[in-house]
């Protein structure tokens, strides 16, 4: 966790009635106020370190970036209540069959032509691959229609160059599709289960995407390998990076992991901001699981999101890997309206390091010791 | 009212705010039971030790585990009147009394050397040595004008901390 001073929160249109999250954040400064005798009084009330902990119990900005933000219900009255039920027939008895039947259309064209391709095609490696990336955008085409994505791209459309990487804000594996629906990128995932699991181990592998795993400790270097690999080679897709490491609820950014940063590329920011007006697109993977999400998305009106591709950014002389990061994550935040709040987003299956308490326990300490001479 | 039902009748709500002296108001407690059912993610009726660690702005508080055993396993009434002592209609007298409870680890209702200097090595952790931490106390005390083995209770707490008194308020975000 960096010094809540280098930081500053990104203005938003959002939320400007929240209290302010720097209020919430424990402050870099020492407990007490420094100077003068030592007296048992000092010593004695611990008073704003109960008032962090009361504070922290109370609202945190760390939970926060994981709360689902449903859109307001609009039904609560008369007339509006049967306009409701009328809608909700006809987006789950109508909207739904046909975009399931649409979905189903599109995979049938993508499997009869993507498995004569992958192996009729064996030896025209490069031929292969061109319409192997062609048919994928297609069926993400056929996905983002089948939750009727509304997406507007602005900016430059990325172009395929070597040794330059993209990085995103994460708000559900749907990121993913949207953006691969206009370019054919390699992401790195976390690998899952299920049949999710089973289309990453065939079709996605194809694209050159790169798989971790979150709980294995050592898997840091093996990746972290792989992708210096991914991006030196000249006929590989555009990498595709999630550098918050986790699904985020769209409202926030939690810190950017370095490792995207450190590849001696220039890094690509795309933001990323979903309309919450039909539905809310993040994933609370706590919640539901990938499955639940799509079928919440198939049964709404629409998914509205925009999507940014932004100017390219190299690190500058004498900027380190993580300054870099957040740097990135700024321009990101403020073009997607999102506020930055300075957690690690693995926070969310672990604990923090017990650094951070002991930094508080040094700071404490050195007043007192400080004072103690000054005597 | 304990169970996961998100809903508060307003007969809870007063309930809750008479339990708790009133130190908050129903829309305060509205939001402190948001809190609750948000942290209480296994829907037990209470929030566990694990649940409140994984908040991290709690976790890396060192007084966190001290709080724990104050706070764990309490449901949503014990919950709210557990933190009155941080709502700005709170008196002094309840914040020091909260202060005091926390010092006093067996409740016998007096705070003796031992109890300030485990506080303090919670607060300071391996950056003091021991011996420089009883040190600094013994001074601190004979300076105030006890010794070492005299047992502090609430009046004296209230002596000492009572001028110019205590700030300890938390404000409870309101929808």
């Amino acid at each position: 966790m960096s010094d809540p001073g280098k930081l500053n929160t990104s203005s938003s249109e959002l939320d400007l009635d929240r209290p302010n999250i720097e209020d919430y954040l424990p402050s870099g400064t020492s407990i007490h106020e420094p100077h003068g005798q030592l007296r048992l009084r000092d010593l004695l009330d611990i008073s704003p370190t109960l008032t962090e902990a009361a504070g922290a119990i109370i609202d945190d900005s760390f939970t926060r970036c994981f709360k689902s933000n449903p859109p307001e219900p609009w039904n609560w009255n008369v007339y509006l209540f049967p306009l409701w039920c009328c809608g909700v027939v006809v987006r789950y008895g109508i909207l739904f069959p046909v975009r399931v039947i649409v979905l189903a259309i599109g995979w049938i064209i993508f499997l009869s032509a993507y498995i004569p391709v992958h192996v009729l095609l064996k030896g025209h490696d490069k031929l292969r691959k061109k319409i192997e990336r062609y048919l994928v955008e297609l069926i993400c085409s056929f996905f983002v229609a089948s939750w009727t994505g509304v997406v507007k791209y602005h900016g430059p459309r990325p172009s395929m160059r070597p040794k330059q990487v993209f990085v995103s804000n994460h708000t559900s594996m749907i990121d993913f599709i949207v953006l691969e629906q206009m370019t054919p990128f390699a992401v790195i995932m976390q690998k899952h289960p299920g049949w999710v699991g089973l289309l990453q181990s065939t079709i996605l592998d194809s694209l050159g995407c790169i798989w971790f795993n979150r709980s294995e400790a050592k898997d840091r270097e093996t990746v972290a390998k792989k992708l210096r690999d991914h991006v030196q080679g000249s006929d590989n897709n555009p990498l595709l990076i999630f550098p918050e490491g986790t699904c985020v609820n769209n409202h926030y950014t939690v810190m950017f992991k370095k490792g995207a940063f450190e590849l001696g590329c220039t890094v690509c920011p795309i933001a990323v901001k979903y309309n919450k007006i039909f539905v809310d697109a993040f994933w609370n993977s706590r919640k539901q699981s990938f499955t639940m999400h799509l079928l919440q998305l198939m049964t709404s009106w629409a998914v509205v999101c925009d999507v940014w591709y932004l100017e390219p950014q190299t690190l500058r002389p004498g900027e380190t890997a993580i300054e870099f990061a957040e740097r990135v994550r700024d321009i990101i935040s403020v073009r997607a309206g999102l506020k930055m709040v300075p957690w690690d987003g693995y926070l969310k299956y672990s604990r923090p390091s017990p650094k951070h308490r002991e930094q508080k326990q040094q700071s404490f300490a050195e007043t007192i010791l400080r004072r103690l001479e000054e005597q | 009212m304990g169970n996961s039902s998100s809903m508060l009748t307003q007969y809870d709500i007063e309930e809750v705010q008479g339990h708790c002296n009133h130190a908050f108001s129903q829309q305060e407690i509205v939001s402190l039971y948001q809190r609750f059912c948000q942290l209480d993610r296994s829907s037990g009726g209470f929030i566990s030790a694990d649940e409140f660690l994984s908040v991290p702005e709690f976790a890396v508080n060192p007084l966190a585990q001290r709080l724990l055993r104050t706070v764990d396993g309490l449901n949503f009434k014990e919950f709210v009147a557990f933190l009155s002592a941080f709502s700005p209609r709170a008196t002094l007298q309840q914040k020091i009394e909260f202060i005091f409870k926390l010092y006093d680890s067996d409740g016998k209702g007096s705070v003796s050397y031992k109890d300030i200097l485990d506080v303090l090595r919670d607060l300071t952790g391996h950056f003091i040595s021991e011996e420089q931490r009883e040190q600094v106390l013994k001074q601190v005390l004979e300076e105030a004008g006890y010794r070492k083995d005299s047992s502090l209770v609430f009046a004296d707490f209230v002596k000492i901390l009572g001028n110019p008194g205590l700030k300890m308020e938390v404000e409870v975000p309101v929808d």
